[in-house]
C-alpha cells in the first residue's frame, strides 16, 4: 500500500470538492433559474468532461499550462512556477474534469424547488442572497451533498487526465490511481490488489450514498 | 376624493396581454373574475413585483411601485401573497414560515412571539411547530395567510386561495375570510374563477377576459347586468337573445322578440327600431303554475315546450323552446316538488313570464348558442 499516494490522493479529492462547490452553486443556480444567451453552450461545457477522453482534455490542459504558452508564462511570473506535473496543476485539471459531476446534482437540486417557493421567499421581504441561503440551499442540500461525494470519489479515481497533467512524481503528482497502474506495471500485484479493493469499496460507498441521498431528496420534495 | 389604497393600470402586447385598470380602496375586497387564462395571476404577479409589465403603474398609499421611471422589486413592496398552492417552505415548521417574513433585525424570541399570535390569529394556535407536510390543506393555507400577513402589508392578494381544498374545507375557510376582512384595514384582491365566490365574498368585482377588465361594480350588479354580450358570456348568462326596440313609451321600452312584444324596463339608449341583444336570469323566468294560476302571468307571458328536464337537487333545471322553436332556448329552474305538481318533464308544453324588470337590453352582438363557452 502506497500511503504518500493515498493520502495525496484524499488531499486532492478534498481540495477539489471544496473548491468546486461554491462554483457549482454558482453555476448550477444560473443554469435552474436563469434564462441567457449562450445557456445551451455553458450546459455543453459543463457537460463535455462526460464524453471527452480523459487525455484529451489533459493534452489541452497540458498546452495551456506549458511555460511556452501565454496562460502558462503568465502564471509562472504571477507564481514563479510552473502548473504542469505539480499537485496545482493537478488541482486545477481535477477542478475541471468534475465540473458535471459537482454541477449537474447542484442544478437538479435547485430545479427542484418550486418557482414560487423562491417568490415566496422574494415577498418575505428577503434577499435574493438570503433566499438562498435560508431557503433555497437548505432544500437543495441534498444535491449538495450528491455533488460533492461524487466530486469525491471521481478524483480518487481520475487516472488519465492525472496521468497526463501530473505525471507520476511521488509526493506531488502520484494519486493512488497512478500508483496502482504502477505496481502493476512493476508486477507488483499484492500491492496493486490492496489499493485496487480500497478504491472499489470507497467508491462503492461513495455511489451507494448517491442514491441513498437521491432517496431522500425524494421523498422531501 | 382620496387617492385609492391601490391603484393599477398595466398595459403590455406580450408575453401576456394585458389592459387592466382597477382601484382598489382600504379594507375593500375586490375579486378579480374571469376564465382561465384571462390574465387573474399575471396581474395578481404585477401587483407583487414578481413580473414588471411593458408599461403601467401601481401605485399603493400614494407610492409608486411601478411606472415609466419607477420599478420597486418585490422585496421593497410590503405585499403579502396567497399562492395558489399556498408555496410554504417545506423545511421550516408553521411558526418559521411565518417568521420568515418578520424582520430578521428583530429579537428571535420576538419573532416567535408574533409569529405565534398571527398563527393564533388564523386559529392554527398549538400548531407552531408542525412541519407544512404534518398540516392538512386548510391548515398549509392559513399558514400561508400568516405568512402574508406577518409583512405587514399594505395590499393582500389572494391568488385562488380555495382552489386546492375540498368544499367543506372551502366553505369554511370562505367564511373566515369573510370574518377576518372586517379586521384587515388594507385593500384585498382576491383572484378566483368562481363566480360564485366572488359574489359571496367580494365587494366589488372586476371582470377580465384576455387580460382586459371588461367590466367592474358590485357582484349583483355585474352578474345581474353585463355591459354587453362578452359580459354576459363571461359570467355564465345564460338566456341570451337578439330582439329589436319598438318603442320607448309609457315608462317602458317595448322589445320584439320572436312573436311576441315584451315590455322591458325603460332603455332610451337604444333607439326606437334598432337590434339589440337582451337577456333575462334564470331567476326572472317565472313559472305559470296549473296548480296555482296567478295575475302576474299577463307580464310578458311566452309559451314553449320543454325540451331539457333535468331534476338537480332540490331544483330542476328546465330549457324551454320558446313558441317550439328548438333554436331558442330559454333556462330556468323550478323547485322539484313544483315540477312534480305541474306534471312538468321533457317534451310537455309550459309557459313562463318573463318578469320585466328583470328583462336587461345590452348593444347588439351575435347571439349564437354555437359561440357560447362551454
Amino acid at each position: 500500500m502506497d500511503w504518500t499516494a493515498f493520502t495525496l490522493s484524499l488531499k486532492l479529492a478534498a481540495a477539489t470538492a471544496l473548491l468546486l462547490l461554491p462554483l457549482a452553486v454558482g453555476l448550477g443556480h444560473a443554469l435552474a433559474w436563469r434564462k441567457f444567451r449562450g445557456k445551451s453552450a455553458l450546459e455543453a461545457i459543463v457537460a463535455l468532461p462526460l464524453v471527452l477522453p480523459p487525455t484529451v482534455l489533459g493534452y489541452y490542459l497540458l498546452v495551456t499550462f506549458a511555460p511556452t504558452s501565454a496562460f502558462g508564462q503568465l502564471y509562472q511570473q504571477l507564481v514563479g512556477a510552473t502548473l504542469a506535473f505539480s499537485f496545482e496543476g493537478l488541482l486545477v485539471a481535477s477542478v475541471i474534469a468534475n465540473l458535471p459531476f459537482a454541477v449537474q446534482p447542484v442544478q437538479r437540486g435547485f430545479e427542484a424547488i418550486a418557482p414560487e417557493v423562491r417568490e415566496a421567499a422574494w415577498l418575505c421581504g428577503m434577499s435574493r442572497l438570503r433566499a438562498l441561503w435560508k431557503i433555497e440551499l437548505p432544500l437543495a442540500w441534498p444535491g449538495l451533498l450528491t455533488a460533492a461525494v461524487l466530486t469525491f470519489a471521481h478524483t480518487l479515481g481520475e487516472f488519465g487526465v492525472v496521468l497526463m497533467v501530473g505525471g507520476n512524481i511521488p509526493g506531488e503528482t502520484r494519486t493512488v490511481a497512478i500508483a496502482i497502474y504502477d505496481r502493476a506495471q512493476a508486477l507488483d500485484e499484492r500491492a496493486a490488489g490492496v489499493m485496487a479493493a480500497t478504491l472499489l469499496v470507497l467508491s462503492f460507498v461513495a455511489i451507494s450514498l448517491v442514491y441513498w441521498l437521491d432517496r431522500v431528496r425524494r421523498r422531501h420534495g | 376624493m382620496a387617492e385609492p389604497a391601490l391603484s393599477v393600470e398595466l398595459e403590455q402586447g406580450a408575453p401576456i396581454p394585458l389592459a387592466a385598470r382597477f382601484e382598489c380602496g382600504e379594507g375593500e375586497l375586490l375579486a378579480l373574475v374571469g376564465p382561465s387564462g384571462s390574465g387573474k395571476t399575471t396581474i395578481l404577479r404585477a401587483i407583487a413585483g414578481l413580473i414588471r409589465p411593458a408599461a403601467g403603474r401601481v401605485r399603493a398609499n400614494g407610492a409608486v411601485w411601478v411606472d415609466e421611471h419607477t420599478y420597486v422589486p418585490p422585496q421593497g413592496r410590503r405585499v403579502g401573497l396567497v399562492f395558489q398552492h399556498y408555496a410554504l417552505f417545506p423545511h421550516l415548521t408553521a411558526s418559521g414560515n411565518v417568521q420568515a417574513a418578520l424582520p430578521p433585525t428583530l429579537p428571535r424570541e420576538m419573532r416567535a412571539s408574533i409569529a405565534g399570535e398571527l398563527l393564533e390569529f388564523v386559529r392554527l394556535g398549538g400548531l407552531e411547530d408542525r412541519l407544512p407536510r404534518q398540516l392538512s390543506g386548510g391548515q398549509q393555507q392559513r399558514v400561508a395567510l400568516a405568512r402574508a400577513l406577518a409583512r405587514d402589508p399594505q395590499v393582500l392578494l389572494l391568488d385562488e386561495p380555495f382552489s386546492a381544498v375540498d368544499q367543506v374545507t372551502r366553505r369554511r375557510l370562505q367564511r373566515e375570510l369573510a370574518q377576518m376582512r372586517q379586521r384587515l384595514k388594507i385593500p384585498i384582491v382576491l383572484v378566483t374563477h368562481d363566480l360564485e365566490e366572488a359574489a359571496t365574498l367580494a365587494d366589488r368585482m372586476v371582470v377580465l377576459h384576455h387580460g382586459r377588465t371588461l367590466q367592474s361594480g358590485p357582484p349583483f350588479d355585474v352578474l345581474a347586468r353585463p355591459q354587453s354580450v362578452e359580459i354576459a358570456r363571461l359570467v355564465d348568462y345564460r338566456n341570451l337573445f337578439t330582439g329589436r326596440v319598438v318603442a320607448h313609451e309609457a315608462g317602458c321600452t317595448r322589445l320584439a322578440w320572436l312573436d311576441h312584444v315584451l315590455e322591458a324596463p325603460l332603455a332610451e339608449a337604444f333607439a326606437a327600431g334598432s337590434e339589440v341583444s337582451w337577456g333575462i336570469l334564470p331567476a326572472h323566468c317565472v313559472l305559470h303554475r296549473r296548480d296555482r294560476p296567478s295575475r302576474g302571468e299577463h307580464e310578458n307571458p311566452v309559451a314553449g315546450v320543454i325540451g331539457e328536464f333535468l331534476p338537480f337537487g332540490e331544483n330542476a333545471a328546465i330549457t324551454l323552446h320558446v313558441g317550439g322553436r328548438q333554436d331558442v332556448e330559454l333556462h330556468f329552474s323550478v323547485p322539484t316538488h313544483v315540477a312534480a305538481r305541474n306534471g312538468l318533464r321533457a317534451g310537455v308544453e309550459a309557459g313562463v313570464s318573463l318578469l320585466r324588470e328583470g328583462i336587461h337590453l345590452m348593444p347588439h352582438d351575435r347571439v349564437d348558442p354555437a359561440a357560447r363557452p362551454r
